[in-house]
């Protein structure tokens, strides 16, 4: 099967906005396919939009516009967009979340097999000894002990609540995992285990991960393709090595210039702060009043996606 | 790049020895800083690295005095050298004491990762900077106001003087932070302990708060305490390092050396371990197996000992290593197999 597992067309979210006001455009008219099996890494800054693209696929909030088609398997594709309410949960056991803050998406009163069960007693209707083996069996999975299953979230360090959160999306044999900085909360000791645990988690059950991150560095060693998010757009798609190795947008540039580098002897030439652009750019590329290339182009039109160098690259500059 | 000597002939600004700040809960005694020595040169940056719960953040509040119940320092010194050259020991001061508070602002300046936290919700940014300015130098309301805008305008706010008067949830995340910044070198401290000052910040919005904070230790001649989890961060501003485990330093040492020649199996293991961009790639990253152990049950000997890949049976479990002088010469490392 070739066809992506699953493809975003034409998505936007508006937030509020009447007559009078646009509203915010938190996702303008992002389209990218999902492969199977492969990691599909969105970065961004906070306020780009990516954590809302994540919502937007599972319709935990409903996007204002545009399709997701998702094709778990050779059956006719499912139009994510287009279910009621009973299909849509049908369709949240094959596509689950992990979040980036344990300690608050995991009910504090609930102990370890309810957080993980719930899930299981809903789809399978396991209950009593049986769902207790499973979730057992799912907390080994993630590197837990299977004597954790009547504990309280507080009894567990960050990582291990973390882990938790993983076996939850891991309980109902989801294909599709939605990861919104999964490792951004976690110390850095503990970063490495959890990127190794997905990983082992990802050959063993044929995941295919959304992984969202701020830190590029992460993002690198995780992810097989990478987008780009800047307000609300994808500026730039391209398999890792082409994004890192030759950044073609100005953002993605910025981007990768501002991340410290862990060696002293490369430290960056040190530039005068850029001076942090005022007012809201409403016509042409959004980057525009941040861009050492902008022209008058840049403020008036849209830019188009054009190919660059196997990367898809929404800028009128750069070629 | 040129290596600097780790120690110049000035005497230190702050010393810290065998500082100790325990916890007296409920469950227990919680040794959160457990015997740890500093030096903090005038003019230079030290960078304080390690994980959650290592005690760092708790012992640049000990410097300030503000560490929170049911903590207390119960030994060591904190010698602060005073712009006249007399030395005063803060550990022994009370939080509360005159001498104390001239200190805390004044001479010694603090940022948070939150500026939430040092900043009133209801008070104009403005007047809040005029007020601590008014509150350590000698000027008049309206010298104050002009010295708060200067700051805020050198921090790069734009517009300082509208933005004299917003409201502290009137700016965004960055400049809230500048407005910290601004608040805190109002009275030009000798001292800047910044406490993961770009942790909840965007990566570009970090890199113009580092190079704002270097500038500006360059500009006021302060010198700068820097706590961090992030080795890349560290790498960037950092000219001393000191790495911290449970409530220990266990190395210390010039930047370039600690980077280039790590000799702590703790420092060792953490560089192994986080992902490099550009680095050749790996597929699984090294990982520091377990986790840091609970402050209650402390293990025997050396701490790290139970996540140590050359951990020896026997010697690390035995007895406390302590921090002195390894391999190269000025880099001390506490590790039992490291001598």
């Amino acid at each position: 099967m070739t066809a992506p597992l699953l493809s975003v067309e034409n998505l936007d979210m508006v937030f509020g906005g009447n007559k009078r006001d646009a509203g915010v455009r938190a996702v303008d008219d992002v389209s990218f396919d999902v492969m199977r099996g492969e990691t599909f890494g969105i970065v961004g800054e906070s306020g780009s939009g990516k954590t809302t693209l994540g919502r937007c696929i599972m319709r935990i909030i409903d996007p204002t516009a545009g399709k997701v088609t998702y094709r778990p398997d050779d059956s006719a594709p499912v139009t994510l967009t287009d279910l009621d309410k009973a299909e849509l949960r049908k369709q949240w056991q094959s596509i689950r979340m992990i979040f980036q803050d344990p300690q608050s998406s995991l009910n504090p009163r609930l102990p370890v097999i309810e957080l993980i069960g719930q899930a299981l007693r809903k789809s399978e209707g396991l209950t009593g000894k049986a769902l207790a083996e499973r979730v057992a069996q799912l907390l080994q999975q993630v590197g837990l002990r299977p004597e954790f299953l009547h504990r309280y979230p507080g009894a567990f360090s960050g990582g291990q609540r973390q882990r938790i959160g993983i076996a939850r999306a891991l309980a109902t044999g989801p294909k599709l995992v939605i990861a919104d900085e999964a490792v951004s909360a976690l110390d850095v000791s503990i970063q490495a285990q959890t990127l190794n645990l997905l990983q082992d988690l990802q050959d063993e059950f044929d995941l295919t991960y959304i992984f969202i991150a701020h830190d590029l560095a992460v993002v690198e060693h995780i992810c097989d393709r990478v987008a780009v998010m800047y307000r609300g757009r994808i500026v730039e798609l391209a398999d890792r090595d082409t994004l890192f190795r030759t950044p073609a947008h100005p953002y993605t540039r910025e981007l990768l210039e501002a991340v410290p580098v862990p060696d002293p002897s490369r430290r960056r030439d040190r530039k005068k702060t850029v001076p942090v652009p005022t007012g809201v750019q409403s016509a042409g590329c959004a980057f525009a009043p941040r861009c050492a290339l902008a022209t008058e182009i840049c403020r008036n039109q849209t830019p188009p996606k054009r190919n660059v160098g196997g990367a898809e690259v929404l800028c009128h500059h750069v070629t | 790049m040129p290596q600097t000597p780790m120690h110049t002939d000035t005497s230190p600004l702050l010393e810290i020895r065998n500082l100790q700040t325990h916890f007296f809960t409920h469950d227990g005694l919680v040794k959160a800083v457990d015997g740890v020595d500093l030096t903090i040169q005038p003019d230079r940056t030290l960078c304080v690295l390690g994980e959650s719960g290592c005690g760092k953040s708790i012992t640049a509040r000990s410097v300030l005095r503000i560490v929170d119940q049911p903590g207390r320092i119960v030994g060591g010194e904190i010698i602060y050298r005073a712009a006249d050259g007399r030395t005063v020991d803060l550990a022994a001061e009370r939080p509360g004491s005159r001498r104390m508070r001239e200190v805390r602002g004044k001479d010694i300046a603090m940022i948070f990762q939150e500026p939430m936290s040092s900043l009133g919700p209801i008070t104009r940014i403005g007047q809040q900077i005029s007020e601590t300015i008014l509150l350590h130098r000698k000027v008049t309301k309206a010298e104050a106001r002009e010295i708060a805008i200067e700051m805020l305008d050198k921090v790069g706010i734009p517009d300082p003087t509208g933005r004299y008067m917003a409201y502290p949830f009137e700016l965004s995340g960055g400049m809230r932070q500048r407005a910290m910044i601004a608040m805190a070198l109002s009275c030009q401290p000798r001292l800047l302990i910044a406490d993961e000052p770009t942790t909840a910040l965007d990566v570009t919005t970090q890199a113009q708060i580092l190079d704002l904070i270097a500038e500006l230790k360059e500009e006021l001649n302060m010198a700068v305490m820097l706590i961090t989890h992030d080795l890349g961060v560290v790498a960037e501003v950092a000219e001393d390092v000191a790495v911290m485990y449970m409530g220990k330093v266990v190395e210390y040492g010039d930047v370039h050396d600690i980077f280039a020649n790590p000799q702590h199996p703790y420092t060792r293991a953490l560089m192994a371990s986080i992902p490099r961009i550009g680095a050749e790639r790996r597929d699984r990253l090294p990982a520091i197996r377990g986790m840091v152990p609970h402050p209650l049950s402390r293990p025997s000997g050396c701490s790290f000992r139970t996540r140590c890949d050359h951990a020896i049976p026997g010697v690390c479990d035995q007895s406390e290593p302590k921090l002195q002088p390894a391999a190269p010469p000025n880099q001390p490392v506490s590790c039992m197999i490291k001598r």
